[in-house]
């Protein structure tokens, strides 16, 4: 944001200049704000591809893989972070994910996507700041250097993806929402992540595979 | 060119109200939300509207090119672009281009976030405000493809339609709206 700031200040210090000169400026302006918030590829796991595993950093500093869950019989991976209204609606929510269905075999394993050049309330300070705040319990990890969520298709905070540990490897079973009322927990009439786990416990199919929710765009 | 100097204001401004609503975000949502009583927004009429309500205003049938821009004020990347839809529904009004902006704030900031943020920028295009919880359901029924990121646009008329789940410099903007122009 600086930069911006910057490019304005040196855009009011030569404002006798040619017309030509401001309205270059102001092009290296759209073109530098551009940069910073192109996102979408079609790309990305569908039902039932073998997720990528993972070496981030944890909020304690350790670094964290889907291997070290010796215990897992899969995992509730969801790219979240402090700053989206979506994401911090849910955080009470992924919190009580977490502490039903850990000790059951699917822990949450949380990934910070956005660029904290960008969003420096995302940055790993705030990070642990806001875990503490809120008692997570679950691994809440920065994807330094952004190269996990892209492989995942995540797009936006908050966004789920179920995966279920095989000897082929963690395998994709549900991708989408939390639950269908980002608004109030209590008015919620669906829950899609629990009913996705309960059915992976039982050795049952899932019901709903894939939900849409609005949420912010994962920060480039 | 006093437009253009205007433009950077504004996004430069709207830099500014980033970080502020990320500082508010972090600090604690739980918190009431800090009204500015300097500015009065009683007079902004703001239409709410549900999936049912909305569909008729982004499927209209007549002569006109559509630009239709969900967006947010707690959305950074949404914010930055709004000026490029504003400027939009100014240069292309006598083209026959109307911009409807679809705000997905969050129905108990209406009053504290987005009608302030309408009167301070004294935005032109029409807003409306969009509240359905079963996003699970018109996502896809806007579009197939749309993973449910903002910001999201929509450009139509009569005879095509083009959804974008992307963000948008003046430039690019023109360039997928020329595509309709002819």
């Amino acid at each position: 944001m600086n930069f911006t700031k910057k490019n304005h200040e040196h855009l009011n210090r030569r404002s006798v200049v040619s017309k030509t000169l401001k309205l270059l400026a102001v092009l290296v302006l759209a073109v530098t704000l551009s940069a910073f918030t192109i996102n979408i590829d079609g790309d990305g796991y569908k039902i039932g591809d073998i997720a990528t595993d993972f070496s981030l950093e944890n909020i304690d500093g350790s670094m964290v893989s889907l291997t070290d869950y010796n215990d897992a019989k899969g995992f509730i991976v969801i790219f979240t972070c402090n700053t989206c209204p979506y994401a911090v609606a849910y955080e009470d929510r992924i919190e009580a994910l977490n502490k039903k269905y850990a000790d059951a075999g699917y822990p949450v394993v949380a990934i910070m996507p956005n660029n904290t050049d960008i969003k420096p309330g995302d940055n790993m300070e705030a990070m642990k700041a806001r875990a503490k705040a809120k008692g997570f319990t679950f691994a809440y990890l920065m994807d330094k250097g952004q190269k996990i969520y892209p492989q995942y298709g995540a797009t936006k905070t908050p966004h789920v993806y179920i995966l279920e540990k095989t000897k082929k490897g963690n395998i994709v079973k549900y991708i989408g929402a939390i639950d269908d009322n980002y608004k109030d927990a209590k008015a919620v009439t669906t829950k899609y992540v629990e009913d996705a786990v309960n059915a992976l416990l039982n050795k049952q199919d899932i019901e709903i595979k894939e939900t849409r929710a609005i949420g912010c765009s994962i920060k480039v | 060119m006093k437009q253009i100097i205007l433009l950077c204001l504004f996004v430069v401004f709207s830099c500014k109200e980033e970080s502020k609503n990320a500082a508010e975000v972090k600090a604690n949502t739980a918190v009431p939300e800090k009204k500015e009583t300097a500015i009065d927004v009683s007079q902004i009429d703001l239409e709410i509207y549900d999936y049912d309500g909305l569909e008729p205003l982004i499927n209209k049938k007549d002569d006109k090119i559509h630009v239709v821009n969900f967006w947010a004020t707690w959305c950074a990347p949404c914010v930055k672009e709004l000026p490029y839809f504003e400027k939009l529904n100014q240069e292309y009004k006598d083209e026959n281009v109307e911009v409807l902006l679809v705000s997905l704030d969050f129905p108990r900031n209406y009053e504290t976030k987005l009608k302030l943020f309408m009167k301070k920028h004294n935005l032109q295009s029409k807003v409306i405000a969009f509240d359905d919880v079963d996003q699970n359901r018109w996502i896809p029924a806007i579009n197939e493809k749309w993973s449910g990121a903002l910001p999201a646009t929509i450009i139509y008329n009569n005879n095509k339609r083009q959804f974008y789940e992307r963000s948008f410099t003046q430039e690019e903007l023109e360039i997928e709206l020329k595509q309709f122009l002819n």
